[in-house]
């Protein structure tokens, strides 16, 4: 019986073969002579939970389209009808809602884990670009679903927004006009926004991701000692520090996987709106476009970004300086000029500006996320909106100048 | 190496501090809000809240997104029991929950439609509803003579008068002092400025400085038991703000388990397979 | 790189285990979403069964009303109606409603009601959806010489008896669909969509 179970196999095998003869070489290229430096530590999980979240949202967002009303008058009473009527409705707002931001956390510490580890400089340079390209379409679906719901948020949010817009001179009040579809957020931008969020950017966002991971299994990974694998290989022609992504970290991602779900779960099942960070207490209130919240802020994820806008005293200025912080992160392969790939072998110097650099994202966030009436913290929000930009424009200058340990040849096991 | 965990560190504080902080609810009135206390586990305290909110709110709120099939399956009540104690609108046991009050005729007589409460207490939190309810004093300034300190300005009476007895609040003005300053404003002469506020151990609300609320006559409840009969109401409407909260929290119980079950299999399977990694 | 040899017996197991334990949890994962299918609190509340008063409605006439988006037709039939279904019987595909799907067992008898004088049915033919014409007059017809009253489905020719049961010879393949139903307020009221107390 076995026998005949494991020729039958060998038979579909055989004819896909036959039909596909690259199915097996991309196989084994990807996944199971994928040779991955074998010294991945915590940092390395990131990008796989990335793909894990990517799926969740996909598939929960499909469900909740079956049952969602992209119209101004039926959205917000479509979420609680969700919420109440459908069965196990809930449970699927509430995996689309927590895996957004579970989104965000992830991809994050997936960046910044290519900044720790020099991930940015040659050959991945593409890599990285795609990565920011990936970053770049992520917030706007990430924004574009949170106006669906049609609550108070999500409309003054979108006003908000999409006001920023019209800072730009000349064509800004036309451009404002032309992205609601009309004088105000409306049905009509709800109804486009359903549709660019539910099949325009999805589509791109996948088109993304599968050219980020093909341009890093072009180059190969790299590792927290920033070590060239490929440089020491074995008789084989195979890395003396490589393992085979299959079975070694097919293994070691479930494990994460799991533990990250472990997490997420009792995120989603004990405390779903997260204190208000998650869901947002008023935007359990419908769109009334004739009363403003006290506090329009947005999702979390934005509200470093949303800090320097608001610092910045100019309209424009501002707007100029929320998307070249943004911009700016693009240039990173360019501007990290350390001879040493990870800082693991940088300078105490280097480790103190990157430590900082962190601290002064959350701390942005901390203030993008407050009211914003106090001046004393808009002078620091300055002050940290300045570090932002100097960090990375005068990266050239302390890579460069900063010591470095010797890098050595193999990869250092545990550390 | 050192440096790289306190990097990751000083991230995790960072996180931590921020994420420790939840996200204020307002409280327009000034006063800090009393913790309601309220356990939506208790279905007795969900009957009363419910036996309440159908004999003192349905007048001029509907609560739009419950079904008076789904009070009756959460809250362990028969239909004959919901139709008879809490249906008082005709409407059919599977139908969605309306006031009877037509929203253009309360807008007129209220100066606001009183609004769907359905999720109230999702967008103000149990707390604020709670001392809302307490809160309520005698104001014949106010065209309903009604008025809150959680929400000053409320058009809506205090439809539990009977319950809690009638409310008075003692205000006082505020009191003058000087202080220093140093800006240019047109205010700041000689180094100081004259400045209002209110006395210690008063609240500033809505420009005056609140020195306590009274019932002087009582109502049908003492006060404890009229706090009760508000944390019940307060429980009922948290209930009607997401009814599949109670699920959602016994089988992440499971769910949780389950995983974290999982999670140390594949913790076996990944250190086995990478016993061959040197 | 190992000095030891593989202990293949653990692996095995371990990715069995795994492998199990992994697939009843996405079994158990599948299911809200598979549920999410179900029919919703309001679609339920639009399908809960339709009451519907029948104390004014006269010997030989038919009331049309709706249960769950079909129509659903109550006729006070006539004795003459009722004496004439028996001789009938003989032309037609199934005189003992012997085919279960079309009626609940209590309306499996000759007249397929529970009282003989009131016929419920949903009346939509068994070809293919068309909602049939009421012919109740006992007279000769165009389709029927022999017309013992009953209903004529315009779309394909099909012809059902007073009691909603098929003829030979003609597309639809079964009788006419009996809903559950019962009575309440002391028979005055039909209710369309539930069962009878204690009955099949």
């Amino acid at each position: 019986m076995a026998n005949k179970l494991t020729r039958a196999v060998a038979g579909v095998q055989e004819w896909f073969n036959y039909r596909t003869p690259g199915l097996m070489p991309a196989y084994r290229k990807h996944m199971s002579e994928y040779w991955a430096p074998k010294n991945f530590n915590l940092w390395y999980y990131f990008g796989s939970l990335a793909l894990l979240v990517l799926v969740n949202q996909i598939v929960t967002g499909i469900f909740l389209t079956m049952n969602f009303k992209p119209s101004a008058a039926e959205a917000f009473a479509s979420v609680e009808y969700i919420m109440r009527d459908v069965e196990w409705g809930w449970l699927i707002r509430y995996m689309h809602s927590t895996g957004a931001s579970a989104f965000f956390i992830v991809v994050y510490l997936h960046m910044f884990r290519g900044l720790l580890y020099g991930s940015a400089q040659k050959p991945r340079e593409l890599v990285w670009i795609l990565g920011m390209l990936i970053y770049l379409v992520l917030m706007a679906e990430a924004f574009l679903g949170y106006v669906l719901p049609w609550g108070q948020m999500s409309f003054w949010g979108a006003k908000v927004i999409i006001s920023l817009f019209g800072a730009i001179p000349m064509i800004g009040d036309t451009l404002v006009e032309w992205i609601m579809g009309d004088y105000l957020p409306a049905d009509a931008t709800l109804n486009r926004f359903f549709a660019l969020h539910v099949i325009a950017l999805p589509l791109v966002l996948l088109l993304l991701v599968v050219l980020h991971i093909a341009a890093l299994h072009e180059v190969g990974s790299n590792n927290p000692d920033g070590v060239d694998i490929k440089k020491t290989k074995d008789a084989r022609g195979r890395p003396l520090d490589g393992i085979a992504f299959h079975p070694y970290y097919t293994v070691k991602d479930l494990f994460g996987a799991m533990f990250f779900l472990t997490i997420c779960a009792f995120v989603l099942f004990f405390e779903p709106t997260f204190g208000g960070w998650f869901l947002e207490h008023d935007n359990f209130v419908a769109a009334n476009k004739l009363v403003t919240p006290e506090h329009i802020k947005p999702v979390w994820y934005y509200t470093p970004y949303y800090a320097m806008l608001r610092v910045v005293p100019d309209k424009l200025l501002g707007v100029m300086t929320m998307f070249g912080a943004i911009i700016v992160l693009f240039f990173v392969p360019w501007l990290d000029r350390s001879p040493a790939r990870s800082y693991r072998y940088r300078g105490w110097k280097s480790k103190l500006l990157l430590a900082l650099f962190a601290f002064s994202f959350v701390w942005l966030g901390k203030i993008g996320a407050g009211p914003g009436t106090d001046p004393n913290e808009t002078i620091l929000g300055r002050v940290l909106t300045f570090y932002y930009f100097a960090f990375f424009i005068t990266m050239p200058l302390w890579t460069k100048a900063d010591s470095t340990k010797p890098v050595p040849e193999r990869v250092k096991m545990h550390d | 190496m050192i440096k790289q965990a306190m990097t990751k560190l000083g991230l995790t504080v960072a996180v931590a501090l921020v994420a420790a902080s939840p996200l204020a609810l307002a409280s327009s009135g000034g006063a800090a809000l009393k913790p309601a206390n309220t356990r939506i586990d208790n279905i007795a305290s969900l009957q009363r809240g419910a036996q309440l909110y159908f004999n003192y709110c349905i007048g001029c709120h509907s609560i739009e997104y419950m079904r008076y099939s789904r009070i009756g399956e959460d809250l362990k009540l028969t239909e004959d029991q919901v139709m008879k104690n809490l249906n008082f609108t005709g409407a059919k046991y599977g139908e969605t929950i309306h006031t009877s009050m037509p929203p253009e005729d309360a807008a007129r007589w209220f100066g606001k439609t009183p609004p769907d409460l359905s999720l109230e207490a999702r967008a103000k939190g149990p707390d604020w509803i709670y001392n809302y309810l307490k809160s309520f004093y005698v104001d014949p300034a106010r065209p309903v003579g009604w008025n809150n300190t959680v929400f000053p300005g409320a058009s809506m009476p205090n439809v539990l008068w009977e319950l809690q007895g009638v409310q008075h609040a003692t205000f006082e003005p505020k009191e003058k002092s000087l202080e220093s300053c140093s800006d240019e404003g047109a205010s700041c002469k000689n180094g100081q400025r004259e400045v209002e506020h209110c006395k210690a151990g008063t609240t500033e609300i809505d420009g005056k400085c609140l020195v306590h609320l009274e019932v002087s006559a009582p109502g049908k409840l003492s006060a404890q038991e009229f706090d009760e009969a508000a944390r019940d109401l307060t429980a009922f409407l948290q209930y009607v703000g997401e009814p599949a909260a109670m699920k959602r929290m016994s089988l992440g119980v499971w769910v949780v388990l389950y995983l974290a079950f999982f999670t140390f299999l594949a913790w076996l399977l990944k250190k086995e397979y990478w016993k061959d990694v040197h | 790189m190992a000095n030891e040899g593989v202990n293949h017996g653990r692996r095995r197991f371990l990715t069995a285990t795994t492998v199990v334990v992994g697939g009843a949890g996405a079994l158990v994962a599948a299911v809200p979403f598979i549920k999410y299918w179900l029919p919703s609190a309001r679609a339920k509340t639009a399908g809960a069964p339709v009451q519907q008063d029948i104390s004014k409605i006269e010997e030989g006439q038919m009331i049309i009303t709706e249960w769950r988006g079909q129509p659903v037709w109550v006729v006070r039939r006539s004795k003459a109606q009722l004496d004439a279904l028996k001789s009938q019987d003989s032309r037609l595909r199934d005189p003992k409603s012997e085919n279960v799907d079309q009626q609940p067992k209590f309306a499996q008898n000759e007249y397929r009601s529970i009282k003989p004088e009131l016929l419920v049915m949903v009346g939509v033919c068994t070809h293919l959806g068309c909602s049939p014409k009421f012919h109740g007059e006992i007279k000769p017809e165009p389709f029927d010489a022999e017309w013992k009253g009953g209903f004529f489905c315009p779309c394909h020719k099909s012809r059902f008896d007073m009691a909603g049961r098929v003829y030979q010879g003609v597309p639809a393949p079964t009788n006419l669909k009996v809903p559950p139903y019962t009575f309440a307020d002391g028979d005055k009221t039909l209710i369309i969509g539930v069962m009878p107390e204690g009955a099949a």
